[in-house]
């Protein structure tokens, strides 16, 4: 994230490497319920990233000691399959994932009506199936609208998002390239019917004013996913009206 | 479901979506009040009735209720008590002195063992989700014969129909006795054939359940079962 000076991020026309402009996401594709087994799924596809979420529950929290008398408990178990990314990774569990999945559980905690299910668990597991920076946030989107498809009550639906800065430019929904080679990087849980920020984490440095710009972008893309997320929902239920 | 609807509007909305004003609305369940407004808080169709505003929901766990008849399936045996899977988040309890039968420490398992399905109301739901069962009860039995058939909860109104019309027509048809439990499983017991219609029948409904045309799959299932017999 410091920045490296001889790689060219920008365009001379000021477009991005892939042609995107500063504010334009990569494309997203959700779908809803794709796994039978599953009490609710989802798959996400944001540009190259493959996510798929599963949610199991509520259920009786085990082991015991993880009970919360007043409250569910979501257990979430974010992994990166050892084919997703053009390095093998070791599967299992590293620092990283566990990372994800604790700052992934928080934030659905804040979303989730937990206190509807005392002494229960909500078991999210996301997997990603491809990786090219932003598997958290589209982890978060698919675990939001596995949680939905599977009837858990929710004051409102997460949606993750980033935006960072190249080149001394802030840019919404970073690449690989930009990821890695760029200098800072923003990614939110944006609640999009009621602008809450549900998580926030931030890599790299940007002023006040690149700060406000990049969410900016991250609330302006937030809300073009959450319409995705929606109809996703709405067309597997096609023909339901009842 | 369709009963005690008013008004053409029927919306699918997602949590968080706002379902309407508070302005002299009560608010019912599947929705919450959020800044003057009602908000969705599950994934499904907004009911209004009665100056009450809620969202019947597509997918939703089963959350015991004291009085439903359950199907419950016997998990764990201990001497005095059986631990019985009602299809919730929580196993429910039945203890001896609530089981039909003079049972004797030590010897629940000679009544009901493992697997085995009975016939169970819900006695008592406290604010942990304790569920204690009862068997003591008209009808309230170990279901020894027959098959269960698992259905998402929030469609057994449409399995059932308007005053228990399509459960009716399902019983006739299959010349069966079918006995819908509140926690999603439906008991079915009669010829072969007919436990394989209802069985049918009730896949129709996991699968169509939330549909509009689902009277008319379940008519068309029907017609086929009434025209192969003829034949």
């Amino acid at each position: 994230m410091g920045g490296y000076g001889d790689i060219q991020l920008l365009r001379e026309d000021g477009l991005r490497l892939d042609g995107r402009k500063l504010d334009e996401s990569r494309p997203v594709t959700i779908q809803a319920g794709i796994l039978p087994a599953a009490d609710g799924s989802a798959m996400v596809t944001h540009g190259l990233n493959v996510a798929v979420a599963a949610v199991y529950g509520p259920m009786e929290a085990h082991p015991r000691k993880i009970q919360r008398q007043d409250r569910a408990v979501i257990d979430v178990r974010y992994n990166m399959a050892p084919f997703s990314t053009s390095d093998r990774i070791r599967p299992g569990f590293n620092r990283r994932s566990r990372e994800i999945s604790k700052v992934t559980a928080e934030a659905l905690e804040s979303v989730v009506l937990v206190e509807r299910y005392p002494r229960s668990k909500i078991r999210v597991e996301i997997e990603i199936l491809a990786a090219e920076a932003g598997t958290r946030c589209a982890g978060i989107t698919a675990a939001s609208v596995a949680l939905a498809d599977a009837g858990i009550p929710m004051r409102d639906m997460i949606v993750g998002v980033a935006s960072g800065k190249i080149e001394d430019t802030v840019v919404l929904d970073l690449d690989k390239a930009e990821d890695n080679y760029g200098q800072a990087d923003l990614p939110a849980g944006i609640l999009p019917n009621t602008g809450e920020i549900a998580f926030l984490q931030m890599d790299g440095d940007l002023s006040p004013e690149e700060f406000d710009l990049a969410m900016e972008y991250n609330f302006k893309a937030a809300k073009e996913i959450h319409e995705i997320m929606v109809e996703a929902l709405q067309s597997r239920y096609q023909g339901g009206d009842k | 479901m369709s009963q005690g609807r008013s008004g053409a509007e029927q919306r699918l909305v997602t949590p968080g979506m706002a379902i309407g004003p508070l302005s002299g609305m009560r608010v019912g369940s599947g929705a919450i009040i959020h800044n003057d407004e009602i908000i969705a808080t599950k994934l499904g169709w907004v009911r209004e009735f009665n100056g009450t505003i809620s969202v019947d929901p597509i997918n939703s766990p089963y959350l015991p209720r004291s009085g439903d008849l359950v199907i419950a399936t016997v998990a764990e045996v201990r001497n005095n008590l059986w631990f019985m899977n009602i299809n919730g988040s929580f196993q429910g309890l039945l203890p001896m002195s609530l089981a039909p039968w003079k049972v004797e420490f030590g010897h629940a398992r000679q009544h009901m063992d493992i697997g085995d399905s009975a016939l169970a109301r819900v006695q008592e739901v406290d604010e942990c989700h304790n569920v204690v069962l009862t068997m003591k009860g008209v009808g309230l039995r170990r279901l020894s014969q027959g098959a269960v058939v698992e259905v998402p909860v929030n469609h057994l109104d449409r399995i059932r129909g308007l005053n228990n019309s399509n459960l009716d027509r399902m019983k006739d048809v299959s010349d069966c006795r079918i006995i819908v439990g509140e926690n999603g499983r439906v008991w079915i017991d009669g010829s072969e054939q007919g436990i394989s219609w209802a069985r049918e029948a009730l896949n129709i409904a996991k699968k169509h359940g939330h549909k509009t045309d689902f009277d008319k799959l379940m008519s068309q299932h029907e017609s086929n079962y009434v025209n192969k017999g003829d034949a």
